[in-house]
């Protein structure tokens, strides 16, 4: 993974100390609260129901076994001994103290961590597959290009204050894992004919309020013009994007108003103005960051194991896990390990200290210390060896951490709701527990298959519904929380925002019309179909007709 | 108003002109766009040196065949978070080669100095209550950049190359590539810059 050198380390140190003014001036009073907002914003500090909450960035999602060490002393210190992992690879604490929050993001700079520009109208942290470098179609590792634009896009003097909130996600395979489609700029790695590597661009993705999905503007972008392009995109955006108006600031909307054919050319006459003017790294510079992703010491090992084989014969729990939560690896003998956080009734994305630490282990004991983040808030260990799944298995069970659920209906994603968020109108963590709750019988959740379920508290859909195959949404109605359910969302390369099902439930009723839902698709599925295959097939019908049959 | 130049304070010798105000005899005045494109000749009769001020949603383009006829261009930052200008300013400076005072005016804050600056800006009308010792103060605080813009420093690659031995020494206005002289190996990014500490700026030209 990349590290530091004393350029990189200089500016963190010296971002910790310029914030520890700004939260100097804010407690002397000579800053007031709405003249702090924009400048905390701008360093991953919002002011939540009950108290600040932070979030770090971790960029592409990829932590070192020290990071997460640190990461637990932070919960422990600042916190209330644990830490929210997000559907943008980050990690958010939720009860720091204003005071406190300069020494903690000092006590990040040690471990080349940071919060900058994780909120606010920024450049954000930007996203990677989190099968990065392990995949076996990849093109090219996505962190590269991630690590890239991270820097390029850091203290940015001209994009630092965009109309709105800015988010890019980089995958290199076909699967799209990081939902590209739904970012404001996603770029997917392709080949041209001559086989040279380089991006479809898409812009103007995004979910909130108007979920769009993201335009091509440009279908192959060789990979040396990278950054130029994007300069030239911001530079359209800061100029264009609306400022008058909060929800129609997002660049999806100005690439909807324009016409995506009128922004594309927009942004290709301003590129034809800069591409050569110098904004690209050097040569030496972009191998400096490859060679931070060059693949780990692999051992050259077998296909098969035979011991492993064994175990997967007799063991049907772990035969269970293996199905749900392994995936295969690109070098023989290794596979890629997802550890679910969520356990059956508990909060997707939340992990302890004592966890955190344990998994920090793990990860050095099984996986050359590195662990992965996913935007679907599970964290990954994506090198371990075919002969040491076993034994792995068993550490994350007595850490429960082996709930082998990734991709079924209990692998939830939910915003924090209105058990943390000042902007959500319903709660979504009590509902998440309750569906997987009420789904726990793996079996049953086996045969029902993969499902993405996702559930937003509000419209701003940081739950990410509109692109669940069941999608919830918390509405408030007269001082009642209600559900609104949407069908049909799909978030990878066949992207696609999900239907409105029909009227709002309260929230005693959205567990029974989930299941209302799962039945039906059981009821019509034919040979093996996922439920989003089915959805194709047969529409929206048939679970409206069984949803409001009673009605 | 208090107008910072090259890091002090220093008297502010223009006028910014109401658009009912009587035009001044003889001394340096500002002007809108409404009131350049109404009284354009009377304007350039003037035996004084004119400067325009463009609101954030005027962007420099509108008065691009005429900029040599300014020697302020002053754009205005309505609040803290609307960053217009930032752009506008990176595009007179490097795109269409404007030379004189590029000026802040607006809501200015501290905060937003060393983002000013380094689009290009050179002058900067305080919002009322900040002061000269704030502003140094936020000038210093980040002195390693990833970017290479209208100021001309060099961005972190740059740096690095000259540290690995790949470029060599240049005098600091020199420094608008990476391929200059190789500089002492130093250590610390801050002592191979020292951002804001009135460098001689070259403005970049481009086209």
């Amino acid at each position: 993974m990349y590290r530091y050198d004393e350029f990189d380390r200089t500016l963190v140190l010296e971002r910790v100390a310029q914030f520890r003014g700004q939260v100097a001036r804010r407690l002397s009073g000579e800053l007031t609260e709405d003249e702090f907002r924009p400048l905390r914003l701008m360093n991953g500090l919002y002011l939540q129901l009950h108290a600040y909450m932070l979030r770090v960035a971790i960029p592409y999602g990829t932590l070192s076994a020290r990071q997460m060490r640190k990461l637990a002393d932070i919960a422990r210190r600042y916190d209330r001994g644990y830490g929210h992992f997000t559907t943008r690879q980050n990690i958010q604490y939720n009860w720091p103290k204003l005071e406190e929050i300069p020494d903690l993001l000092a006590d990040l700079a040690e471990v080349e961590m940071h919060a900058i520009q994780t909120s606010g109208n920024s450049f954000r942290n930007v996203t990677a597959d989190h099968f990065a470098g392990v995949a076996a179609d990849e093109i090219e590792d996505p962190r590269i290009y991630a690590e890239i634009i991270r820097q390029w896009s850091s203290l940015h003097p001209e994009f630092s204050f965009l109309p709105r909130k800015f988010k890019v996600a980089v995958t290199a395979t076909v699967h799209d894992r990081a939902a590209v489609r739904f970012h404001d700029i996603g770029l997917h790695m392709r080949r041209n004919e001559a086989g040279e590597p380089g991006f479809e661009v898409l812009v103007g993705g995004g979910l909130g309020r108007t979920p769009m999905i993201g335009k091509t503007i440009r279908a192959f972008l060789p990979t040396r013009h990278l950054l130029s392009y994007l300069e030239a995109i911001m530079r359209v955006y800061n100029q264009l994007g609306r400022r008058d108006n909060l929800f129609k600031a997002r660049i999806k909307i100005l690439v909807h108003e324009l016409g995506a054919e009128a922004f594309t050319e927009m942004v290709e006459e301003e590129w034809g103005y800069i591409k050569e003017t110098g904004v690209e790294l050097p040569a030496e510079e972009f191998e400096r960051i490859q060679a931070y992703f060059a693949p780990p010491p692999y051992e050259a090992l077998p296909t098969q194991n035979r011991e492993f084989e064994v175990r997967r014969f007799e063991d049907r729990d772990f035969a269970g896990w293996l199905r749900s939560n392994v995936s295969a690896h690109k070098m023989p003998g290794y596979a890629i390990v997802s550890i679910s956080l969520k356990p059956e009734g508990g909060v997707p994305g939340d992990l302890t200290a004592e966890q955190m630490d344990a998994v920090a282990d793990l990860a050095e004991r099984y996986s050359f210390g590195e662990i992965r983040v996913s935007h679907e808030q599970n964290l990954l260990l994506a090198d371990v060896k075919l002969a040491d799944l076993f034994e792995l298995w068993q550490e994350l069970g007595g850490l429960d951490l082996a709930t082998p659920n990734i991709g079924l209906i209990s692998d939830i994603i939910a915003c924090p709701g209105l058990d943390y968020c000042n902007l959500a109108n319903a709660r979504s963590i009590p509902v998440a527990q309750q569906i997987s709750r009420r789904f726990a019988e793996l079996t049953r959740q086996g045969d029902v298959g993969d499902i993405k379920l996702k559930i937003s508290g509000c419209i701003n859909a940081c739950g990410h519904h509109h692109v669940g195959n069941i999608g919830i949404l918390g509405l408030d109605k007269k001082g009642e929380e209600y559900y609104q359910i949407t069908l049909g969302g799909n978030a990878d390369e066949n992207a696609a925002i999900g239907k409105i099902v029909g009227p709002a439930f309260p929230y005693d009723e959205v567990v029974d019309a989930v299941e209302t839902i799962v039945d039906t698709y059981l009821d019509v599925r034919q040979n093996g179909e996922k439920f989003s295959e089915t959805f194709a097939r047969v529409g929206i019908t048939p679970f409206k007709e069984k949803l409001y049959a009673a009605h | 108003m208090p107008l910072i130049k090259d890091n002090e304070l220093v008297p502010d010798p223009w006028v910014t002109l109401g658009d009912d105000e009587a035009l001044p005899e003889g001394a340096p005045a500002i002007v809108s766009f409404e009131r350049w494109q109404s009284e354009r000749e009377a304007l350039l009769q003037r035996n004084a040196p004119l400067g325009i001020r463009l609101r954030s949603d005027q962007p420099p383009k509108l008065v691009l065949d005429d900029l040599d006829r300014f020697a302020v261009v002053a754009l205005e930052f309505p609040r803290f978070g609307d960053g217009r200008a930032y752009s506008y300013a990176r595009l007179l400076r490097e795109r269409y080669g404007y030379r004189g005072e590029l000026r802040a005016v607006g809501n200015v804050l501290r905060d937003q100095a060393l983002f000013m600056l380094r689009c290009g800006f050179d002058a900067f009308e305080l919002a009322e209550d900040s002061a000269l010792e704030g502003w140094r103060e936020s000038l210093a605080e980040i002195s390693v950049f990833f970017q290479p813009t209208a100021d001309g420093r060099s961005p972190a690659h740059a740096l690095r190359a000259r540290r690995n031995g790949h470029g060599a020494i240049a005098p600091r206005a020199e420094e608008s590539d990476d391929d200059g002289p190789i500089a002492a190996a130093s250590a610390a990014p801050a002592a191979a810059e020292t951002p804001g500490l009135s460098a001689a700026r070259e403005p970049i030209t481009a086209h």
